[in-house]
């Protein structure tokens, strides 16, 4: 099954701006408290929610911009209103969808139906059904999957509040802050006690609300002794007018739960990725991550894990893919609180055509953490003189006895292997393709098998026209 | 000489600005067996390496006939197409690609023909077992991890599973005790009688030939090919060693 989501129309009659009155237009291109309030008035909002975008907006206000990674200066924050409300009349047409995004849905194979959907430029696709049967499934185990706005108001209403935003403060960083005060759509899961979920759950049938994919929030909460796996993305490119991405991901592992969530993201490379996901991890609970990035102009992303609990436990395995264009910097961020708590980040990046991979990682061990393990590793490819591979590594131990090791290689393709290959038959370009296929083998190995197949897809449209 | 396969004629080639061969002539039938033998460093591999087509080996003189047609300007994966396969003295290791998968892959791209699984998975089965090759390697990382040995049984599978016209043995014997030379050498048999293969055995010893029946040996010294003859050459060299042919160079 492959994933969609897409960025319907806006409802007009609140997101329109009154072109006949430059001076209002003016006024309005800040984020103000009244747009804010619309919004929440949109989304029918509780009072505790309304007062906490409020405050968000304050925080997003009195924050600066980040400026310690790849330039984001082609996001025009003067007009950040322009990100939160597109103009109605911007949301595109069929032909105004670039070319090279129409030509990948031609190559993976996409039916033509769903084309304009994921282009966003189409009717909503008709998942609804589907999703039912998976959300009345998972219901009879008591599980609640449903849209965070809804369940605001529903039987979980506590939950919500008493998680929401608590993980990622909106004191984070600005775009936390922004998050804070216009998310729209994403989902919300709950699995209770000792249940687990045999069937990956994915973000794709929420994904369809309106304004998802953008600004979307998703808390996820595994209760003790449960166990989920969630997939979050779509191997297809979307494409989005409004080119800013600042969603959440708040993940709550209880004690000896599991959860794996894991990721594939392909944003079209117009997009400004400013995402930020985080879990904490209860007693001897697990969370491991998987995590794909191929596309996006621009990304900032570092999935963060919190081993709160003893003998919690945590495992990253991420690729990152840039070409031209693009700069693309990821990683993983892990804190290790508890006793006998262990990490183990593992990553693979890949970059070609002039296009910068950054793999930053941080590790931090607090004084408790006695009888800690981290092991970093990250491996860059560069498939050109002309692309750039940055390994930014950051350890800091506070704690005698932990076992902490990181090892970083950064390679080229070899021409022998290329010969090799080529040798037995096999053309110049697959040859390339199946040399950085099996550098990426370690995640796909991690994702279904559907995923595995799509990614292997995606490295091959990416390595497509890459001999020179 | 319709049954003429491989013909090199007044060959020179040059890597990174050094002359390694010059004048290299040869005429290989099919299925014929050739033994090109020389002291280390003579350039044998090199000869290898340009009939493949080796982007690092510059040819700047002469002409490689392949059934006839003149290959010098083709892609290493059109000459493989073509019918020519190499058996890598160090073969390279690719992580994350399985033996088995890399061969389905070779072998639907040389056809160009969708693969039929079934008939596939039987000849790979029944190529490991008389190589002596365990099961479980075709899901590991072609040839990571693998020791020398395991290497070259897994050029013969290749060998095998391809059936190339003409295959050129770049010192595959080399590194092998004495089992694995036996196994070797039976791949290398059935290639030679069973596929109608020909091939040119590249060596510096003889344990390879003592179970192969050679047409034709070549001596090369420092880039010349210095004394054509028989299988009974063989025998010469293994008496005296190099050491006649040496003034000649």
């Amino acid at each position: 099954m492959r994933e969609k989501s897409q960025v319907d129309d806006i409802n007009r009659s609140i997101y329109d701006f009154k072109n006949e009155d430059e001076d209002a237009y003016k006024l309005q291109a800040g984020l103000t408290p009244e747009i804010v309030d619309k919004i929440s008035k949109e989304k029918n909002d509780p009072a505790w929610m309304n007062q906490f975008r409020l405050h968000s907006l304050q925080i997003y206000n009195s924050l600066q911009v980040p400026n310690w990674g790849p330039s984001i200066d082609g996001l025009d924050m003067d007009h950040i209103v322009t990100y939160v409300r597109p103009n109605t009349k911007m949301s595109a047409k069929w032909s105004d969808v670039p070319e090279d995004i129409k030509d990948t849905f031609e190559r993976l194979g996409i039916p033509q139906a769903e084309r304009k959907s994921l282009a966003g430029v189409g009717a909503q696709y008709d998942s609804e059904l589907v999703y039912h049967n998976v959300r009345e499934e998972v219901a009879a185990m008591g599980v609640v999957y449903t849209d965070l706005e809804s369940a605001m108001h529903g039987e979980y209403a506590d939950m919500i509040r008493t998680h929401f935003m608590k993980l990622v403060p909106p004191q984070d960083h600005k775009f936390a802050a922004l998050h804070g005060a216009v998310w729209s759509g994403g989902s919300f899961v709950y699995v209770p006690p000792g249940v687990t979920v045999e069937i990956p759950l994915q973000s794709y049938f929420r994904l369809n609300a309106p304004g998802a994919g953008q600004f979307e929030h998703t808390l996820i909460i595994v209760d003790e002794g449960a166990n989920l796996h969630f997939i979050e993305g779509c191997s297809a490119p979307k494409y989005n007018v409004a080119n800013l991405h600042a969603g959440c991901v708040e993940l709550y592992v209880g004690k000896n739960a599991r959860l794996r969530y894991s990721t594939i993201e392909n944003w079209s490379k117009n997009m400004y990725n400013l995402n930020t996901k985080r879990a904490i991890v209860e007693e001897g609970g697990t969370m491991e991550w998987v995590s794909g990035s191929f596309g996006s102009h621009v990304s900032y992303l570092y999935p963060m894990t919190i081993l709160k609990g003893k003998n919690s436990r945590m495992e990253f395995t991420g690729i990152t893919f840039a070409g031209e264009g693009q700069n693309l910097d990821t990683g993983a961020k892990v804190v290790h609180m508890g006793e006998g708590t262990s990490s183990y980040i593992n990553t693979k990046s890949i970059s070609k055509d002039g296009g910068i991979s950054t793999f930053r990682s941080s590790v931090v061990i607090q004084e408790k953490a006695a009888h800690s393990k981290a092991a970093v590793s990250c491996q860059s490819l560069m498939l050109d003189d002309i692309s750039r591979s940055d390994t930014i590594p950051a350890m800091d131990i506070r704690c005698g006895d932990a076992d902490v090791g990181h090892e970083a290689k950064i390679g080229r393709i070899s021409d022998e292997a290329v010969f090799y290959l080529m040798s037995r038959g096999i053309s110049e370009e697959n040859a390339r393709a199946m040399i950085v296929g099996g550098f990426a083998d370690n995640v796909s190995k991690e994702l279904p098998l559907e995923y595995a197949v799509e990614m292997n897809n995606l490295i091959r449209l990416e390595m497509k026209g890459s001999i020179g | 000489m319709s049954d003429t396969l491989l013909q090199i004629r007044n060959l020179d080639v040059r890597v990174e600005e050094k002359e390694i061969l010059r004048g290299v002539d040869m005429d290989i039938r099919k299925r014929e067996t050739h033994v090109l033998m020389g002291p280390n460093g003579a350039g044998k591999s090199t000869l290898g390496f340009a009939l493949m087509g080796n982007p690092k080996y510059e040819i700047t003189g002469g002409q490689i006939l392949l059934d006839g047609e003149d290959i010098i300007g083709a892609a290493v994966d059109a000459r493989a197409k073509a019918g020519l396969f190499l058996s890598f003295q160090e073969p390279l290791e690719v992580p994350g690609l399985t033996l088995e998968s890399f061969l389905r892959s070779a072998v639907q791209q040389r056809t160009g023909k969708r693969l039929r699984l079934w008939d596939f998975k039987k000849k790979l089965e029944k190529a490991m077992e008389l190589l002596q090759i365990d099961k479980s390697y075709a899901s590991r990382d072609l040839n990571v991890g693998f020791s020398g040995g395991e290497k070259k049984k897994i050029e013969i599978l290749q060998l095998l599973m391809f059936e190339p016209k003409l295959a050129i043995l770049d010192e595959t014997d080399s590194g092998l005790d004495v089992d694995a030379v036996r196994v070797v050498s039976d791949g290398i048999r059935i290639f030679q009688q069973e596929q109608d293969g020909a091939l040119l055995v590249i060596t510096h010893s003889t344990k390879i030939l003592e179970s192969l029946q050679v047409d034709h040996t070549h001596v090369m010294v420092d880039g010349h090919i210095v004394a054509v003859g028989d299988g009974n050459l063989v025998d010469t060299i293994n008496t005296d060693g190099y050491e006649q042919f040496l003034t000649k160079a």
